[in-house]
C-alpha cells in the first residue's frame, strides 16, 4: 500500500464530513425521523442546481442558500402533504423528495451546459480528488477540508447552544411547547442544519451516500449507550472511525483480490454499516452476544438451582445420591450443561463429590432449603389463589422458585405443609 | 345544571366559550367555566369527550377554533411559569436515552432559560421532586427500565420540579400499580394543602369521590361542574355518559363534512 499526503487528507476530509453529519443525524435518529435526513439530502440537489443556474458559478454561499431554502421547503411540504393529503409520513416524504430530486436532476442536466459540473460527482462525490481542489493561498489545506470543517464547527456550536432545547423537544414536545420552547422552531432549526450539512457534504460523499453518514453512526451509537450526551460523542467518534476505516479498506481490500482501489466514499458508507453490525453483535447492553450470554447464564443458574433442589429432595427421602448423568436426566438438561453447573456449584462450595456421586455441603443445604421452601410456599400460594391440579402446581412453582426476590420471599408467608402434603422446610 | 361563570380575574383558569375542532369536527363546544383555586379537580367523561383536549387547549397545545382562556386574568403565554403539565404516559418515547433524573430536570428548563445549561440547584430541585414521589433510588435508571407506575411517578416528579401554581395532569392514574396510585394521591393532597390548583383528567369513576373536591363532567360540552357532593350524581353521570348526546355528535360529524 502506497500512503501519501493525499490519503491523509482524504481521511481528514471524510472524517470532518462524517462527524459534521453525525450531529444533526443523532437528533434525527432520536426523533425517529431518520428518513427526513435522506429526503433532505436528496432535495438539496435542486437547490444547488438552481444556485448554479442563477449565479452561473460554484459560489459556495449561493449553493448553501439554495440548498437550505429547498431543504426547508421539503420539511414544510412533507408536513403539509401529510396533514392535507391524509397519508402517512413515509408516503408524504416519498412524494416530496423523489419529485424534487428528479426536478434537481433535470435542472442539473441543464446546468451541465452552462457550468463546469459533473452530475456523477454530485451523486457520488469526489473525495479522491478533493486534495487537488485548493485555493492558492489556502496554506495547502484543501477546500473540502475547510468547507466540512466549518460545517462541523457550526453544527457543534448549534448543538451545544440548543443542547437541552433539542433534548426536550425530541423527548416530550408537548411539555416543551407548554414551557414556551416551540417544537416547530427546533424542527426547522434541525432541518436547516441538515440541509446545510448535506450541501457541505455532497462534494465529498455525494448526495446519495451522505444519508449513510447522517443515520448509521448515530444508529450505532444508539445501540451502545443510553445517555443523550454520550450518543453525540459516540456518533462523532464512530463516524471518524468509519471515514478512516473506509479509505484504508478502499485502497487495500480490492488489491487482495487483484483489483485496483474502489470508491472511497462508498467504502466509507460501507464502513459505517460494518461498525453498525459490530455494535449490533457486541453491544454490551443490547448486542446479540450480550443477549445470548445473558440467556445462557440464566439457564445455568436455573440448572444449578435445580441440582440443589434435586439433591435436597433426595436427602429428604433418604435416597441415594446421583451422579452427573442421572442428574441431567432428573432435571432434563444436557449433560454438558449439568457438568458446567456442577463445576460452578463445587467452586462455591455448595456440593461435594463422593466417588461419582454428588451430595450437598452444609452451605449448599442452606441454599437448597431456601429454594425448596420457596417452591413449596409458591405451591400453597397458587393453590389458594388459582386452584389447579397438583402437577400444574409443581410446574408453575418450579419456574417461580427461580425468580423469587427477597421481598417476594418474605411476602409468601409461612406454612407447615404444601398441597402435596410435603413438609415446608424452615427458613434457617 | 346551568353554569353561571362569573369569570373572575382571580380564578386560576377561566375558560370563555371555548370551541376546539379537529379537521373542522368540534371536539369541545362552547366550554365556559371558572376553575376554583386550591382544589383538586377531576375532569370526567366518556372516551372522546374532549377531556385531554380541554387541558391541551388551555395550554395552547392545540389551536382553538374560538373562545379564550385566562390564567389568573392573563393569557397563558404570559403565565406559562405558573402552569405545570403531566402529559399522558404513552405520549413520549420511553426508549429515549435519558435517565429518570434527566426527565425530571426537564421540568426546570423554563426556569433555566434558552441556551443556558442546567444549574446545580435545578438538579437539586429535581432530586427533591424524585424524593417526594419515592423514586430517589431510581434517579440514574434509564427510563425504559422503569415499570409503568415508576414512569408515571417520574412524570409527576417532573411536574413538581416545575414548582408551579396550577397543575394539569392527563390520566396520571391510567394503568398504575397500587403503590403508585397511593404516591400520586399523597402528592395531590400535599399540593392542595400548599394552596395549588390541580386539574386531573380522570377515568376511574369509583375514586372520584375519594380523591377530588370538584368535578367537571364533560362530553363535548360541560354537562355539569362544581363540588363533587353536589354534582357527581347519578343523574348527571347518566347525562354525561348516556345517549343524549348522540344528536350532538351526529351534528358534529355533519359539520366535519361540510
Amino acid at each position: 500500500m502506497m500512503w501519501s499526503e493525499i490519503d491523509t487528507w482524504i481521511i481528514v476530509i471524510g472524517a470532518l464530513c462524517a462527524a459534521g453529519c453525525a450531529i444533526p443525524g443523532t437528533i434525527l435518529v432520536l426523533r425517529r425521523m431518520s428518513l427526513m435526513g435522506d429526503a433532505i439530502s436528496h432535495t438539496v440537489l435542486p437547490g444547488i442546481a438552481i444556485a448554479f443556474l442563477v449565479t452561473g458559478s460554484r459560489d459556495p454561499m449561493a449553493m448553501l442558500i439554495g440548498a437550505v431554502v429547498v431543504g426547508l421547503l421539503t420539511a414544510f411540504l412533507v408536513q403539509a402533504i401529510q396533514s392535507l393529503g391524509k397519508v402517512e409520513v413515509g408516503a408524504s416524504m416519498g412524494i416530496v423528495f423523489t419529485v424534487l430530486f428528479a426536478f434537481g436532476l433535470v435542472l442539473m442536466r441543464q446546468a451541465v451546459d452552462h457550468v463546469d459540473i459533473d452530475p456523477d460527482c454530485v451523486l457520488y462525490g469526489s473525495i479522491e480528488l478533493a486534495w487537488f481542489d485548493q485555493d492558492p493561498d489556502g496554506l495547502g489545506i484543501p477546500r473540502g477540508a475547510i468547507v466540512n470543517g466549518v460545517m462541523l464547527l457550526a453544527n457543534l456550536i448549534v448543538m451545544l447552544l440548543f443542547y437541552k432545547e433539542f433534548k426536550i423537544t425530541s423527548f416530550d414536545p408537548a411539555l416543551a411547547k407548554s414551557q414556551g420552547i416551540h417544537p416547530s422552531f427546533m424542527h426547522y432549526l434541525l432541518m436547516t442544519m441538515t440541509a446545510a450539512t448535506a450541501v457541505a457534504a455532497f462534494e465529498t460523499v455525494g448526495s446519495i451516500l451522505v444519508v449513510a453518514m447522517f443515520i448509521v453512526p448515530p444508529a450505532t451509537a444508539y445501540l451502545l449507550t443510553n445517555r443523550y450526551g454520550m450518543m453525540f460523542i459516540l456518533a462523532i467518534g464512530l463516524s471518524i472511525l468509519a471515514a478512516a476505516l473506509g479509505h484504508v479498506s478502499a485502497i487495500t481490500v480490492p488489491t487482495w483480490f487483484g483489483f485496483s482501489g474502489t470508491s472511497t466514499a462508498g467504502a466509507m458508507a460501507v464502513a459505517t454499516g460494518f461498525l453498525f453490525i459490530c455494535a449490533w453483535v457486541a453491544s454490551p447492553s443490547q448486542g446479540v452476544l450480550a443477549k445470548l450470554w445473558h440467556r445462557a447464564s440464566m439457564r445455568l443458574r436455573v440448572i444449578r438451582e435445580d441440582i440443589l433442589g434435586v439433591l435436597w429432595r433426595l436427602e429428604e427421602r433418604g435416597q441415594q445420591q446421583l451422579d452427573a448423568l442421572q442428574l441431567s436426566e432428573a432435571i432434563g438438561a444436557t449433560r454438558w450443561m449439568v457438568l458446567v453447573a456442577l463445576r460452578g456449584l463445587q467452586k462455591k462450595d455448595s456440593i461435594a463429590r463422593e466417588d461419582a456421586h454428588w451430595s450437598l455441603t452444609e452451605r449448599g443445604r442452606i441454599r437448597a432449603t431456601k429454594l425448596v421452601r420457596a417452591h413449596r410456599l409458591w405451591e400453597i400460594y397458587l393453590d389458594k389463589h388459582f386452584p389447579q391440579d397438583s402437577h400444574q402446581l409443581h410446574q408453575s412453582a418450579e419456574r417461580l422458585e427461580h425468580v423469587t426476590t427477597p421481598s417476594m420471599y418474605s411476602s409468601l408467608g409461612d406454612a407447615k405443609e404444601d398441597p402435596h402434603g410435603s413438609r415446608v422446610p424452615g427458613d434457617e | 345544571m346551568k353554569i353561571e361563570a362569573g369569570h373572575s380575574p382571580t380564578s386560576p383558569v377561566s375558560i370563555h366559550d371555548l370551541t376546539v375542532a379537529y379537521h373542522r369536527k368540534p371536539v369541545l363546544w362552547d366550554v365556559d367555566l371558572d376553575i376554583p383555586e386550591g382544589k383538586l379537580i377531576a375532569i370526567v367523561g366518556p372516551n372522546g369527550a374532549g377531556k385531554s383536549t380541554l387541558i391541551k387547549a388551555v395550554m395552547d397545545l392545540v389551536p382553538k377554533a374560538s373562545g379564550k382562556v385566562m390564567i389568573y386574568g392573563k393569557s397563558f403565554k404570559k403565565q406559562r411559569k405558573l402552569v405545570a403539565y403531566v402529559p399522558q404516559r404513552e405520549s413520549v418515547d420511553w426508549d429515549f436515552p435519558i435517565d429518570a433524573l434527566g426527565v425530571v430536570v426537564m421540568g426546570r428548563y423554563n426556569k433555566i432559560g434558552w441556551c443556558k445549561s442546567v444549574r446545580k440547584r435545578d438538579t437539586q430541585a429535581a432530586m427533591e421532586a424524585l424524593d417526594r414521589v419515592g423514586m430517589t433510588d431510581y434517579a440514574h435508571r434509564q427510563i425504559s427500565q422503569l415499570s409503568g407506575g415508576q414512569q408515571q411517578r417520574v412524570f409527576l416528579a417532573r411536574a413538581l420540579a416545575q414548582d408551579s401554581t396550577i397543575y394539569f395532569m392527563d390520566e396520571p392514574f391510567a394503568s398504575v400499580d397500587a403503590a403508585t396510585e397511593k404516591a400520586i394521591v399523597k402528592v395531590l393532597r400535599d399540593l392542595r394543602s400548599s394552596g395549588k390548583t390541580v386539574v386531573v383528567v380522570h377515568h376511574d369513576l369509583q375514586t372520584v369521590r375519594e380523591y377530588f373536591d370538584h368535578v367537571i363532567l364533560l362530553n363535548m360540552r360541560v354537562v355539569a361542574h362544581g363540588p363533587v357532593d353536589e354534582v357527581f350524581t347519578d343523574a348527571n353521570l347518566k347525562k354525561t355518559y348516556g345517549g343524549r348526546l348522540t344528536l350532538l355528535s351526529e351534528a358534529a360529524d355533519r359539520l366535519a363534512r361540510h
